[in-house]
């Protein structure tokens, strides 16, 4: 049976992990390699680097990284931010990353998503969305969720998927940084609506809430990032409290 | 040892050259029929679309090489479902290696499936040292069912082929260079073993 999937999220920006991370047993806290070995060897089944670079320099900076992790890291790991183009995403399959997401990009273009999709194949292209509940309905929101759209997030997710995407990285702008949970109600539309895979993104705070997204919110994968970067939550006893409440998990 | 990746331009074999470099062995890419067909061992990526990567081995005629091969081959992913018979993603056909048609996921999970899933019924020394109902890392539409060839099974809705061989050609679904500890062993037997 496949098993859900726990991924840790790191923010990067010219080529250093961004957020605070309080790992004592790191030597460089802002060394996205070190860190993704180290999430490899506890558990996480992908890790996803966002990268958040504004700098000319970015391109060249973002492959130099992917090509630093696919050289240590033996779990496939995802890359986005700022990703717009066909090119850009050669150049970082090129250098090793499995899949790369767009996000707004996305929403600008969305023949992108065909592009990428004929050109790499699906299997490879995540489709990210920031969404928020405005007034009771779900919102695609871009740069980062601080710009509104008019945009239905289901209707948006399923045309994504019709384009070709091979998975969706759902971000709820409303539980994201609120560590009181995920927005299962949202992600089981989802999932029930899609034939793609659904990860879920923004609000996880406790182990109950990764027990939760599986089994009410149906998601396909969790992604987190401040709970597992100050070990408020470590990966194995999370995987372990998973299978107790029978949910699959890689052990 | 020389270990050759074929390079027909499918996708991201940066990941496999690395994994091999972890193991501390160093492979070349080539698509050249005279430095394949001179390496001791041979891993045959793909990822994309079968289709189009059927063209592209086409057009270097690595699509008659392949199957001449004499040493072990390892193919890996779209890899593998290339060295079959036919494949249903874009009515292609293959390269014939393995006596199995590959179909799409029928059912009603989710497609690709993408992520961990196990492998049991292992009947391969590529296997040695690996336990029954290992996780392995999996991303794919197409699968092939199982067949006299099978070497390893998966359970996604229906049992499929993880793995296969014939004679000097194996075939693996999963990604051993993404497959953490269990894949680097995989893809260790593969290049150390006496296959």
């Amino acid at each position: 049976m496949l098993t859900k999937r726990i991924i840790p999220c790191l923010d990067i920006k010219d080529g250093r992990t961004v957020k605070g991370i309080n790992f004592i047993d790191l030597r460089d806290a802002g060394d996205p390699v070190e860190l993704a070995e180290i999430y490899a060897k506890s558990g996480a089944d992908e890790l996803v680097f966002l990268d958040i670079t504004a700098t000319e320099q970015k391109r060249k900076t973002l492959a130099d990284l992917v090509r630093r992790v696919a050289e240590k890291v033996n779990i496939p790991f995802t890359v986005g931010g700022g990703i717009s183009s066909v090119e850009d995403v050669d150049i970082l399959l090129k250098n090793g990353a499995d899949k790369v997401s767009v996000n707004s990009s996305a929403v600008k273009r969305p023949e992108l998503i065909n592009e990428l999709a004929a050109k790499f194949g699906s299997q490879c292209i995540t489709v990210a969305i920031d969404a928020r509940q405005v007034n009771g309905e779900w919102l695609v929101h871009l740069v980062g969720g601080k710009v509104p759209t008019d945009i239905n997030l289901f209707q948006w997710a399923k045309e994504v998927e019709e384009r070709g995407a091979g998975e969706i990285l759902f971000t709820s702008m409303n539980n994201d940084g609120t560590k009181a949970g995920f927005a299962n109600e949202a992600l089981a539309v989802l999932s029930s609506e899609l034939k793609i895979p659904i990860i879920a993104s923004g609000g996880a705070g406790n182990m109950q809430h990764f027990t939760d997204v599986f089994l009410k919110g149906k998601a396909d994968a969790a992604l987190a990032a401040s709970v597992f970067h100050f070990k408020e939550i470590e990966i194995k006893d999370l995987k372990e409290e998973l299978r107790r409440n029978g949910i699959e998990v890689r052990l | 040892m020389k270990i050759v990746i074929v390079d027909y331009g499918a996708g991201n074999i940066q990941s496999i050259k690395f994994a091999i470099k972890r193991l501390g062995f160093e492979a070349i890419l080539s698509n050249d029929a005279e430095e394949i067909k001179a390496a001791d061992k041979v891993i045959f990526p793909g990822v994309g679309e079968a289709g189009s990567a059927m063209k592209m081995l086409k057009s270097t005629g690595l699509d008659k090489v392949i199957p001449e091969l004499k040493q072990p081959v390892l193919g890996i992913c779209l890899g593998m479902q290339l060295m079959c018979r036919h494949s249903e993603e874009g009515d292609t056909e293959g390269l014939g290696v393995f006596h199995a048609d590959v179909v799409k996921f029928k059912n009603e999970l989710k497609v690709p499936q993408i992520g961990w899933n196990r492998i049991y019924d292992l009947k391969s020394d590529l296997f040695e040292g690996i336990d029954e109902q290992e996780f392995v890392y999996l991303v794919h539409s197409y699968y092939v069912p199982e067949c006299s060839e099978t070497i390893a099974s998966t359970e996604y809705g229906v049992e499929y082929t993880t793995a296969i061989q014939k004679d000097n050609f194996f075939g693996v679904q999963f990604h051993p260079e993404k497959s953490s500890d269990a894949g680097e062993k995989i893809l260790r037997n593969f290049l150390t073993s006496n296959l």
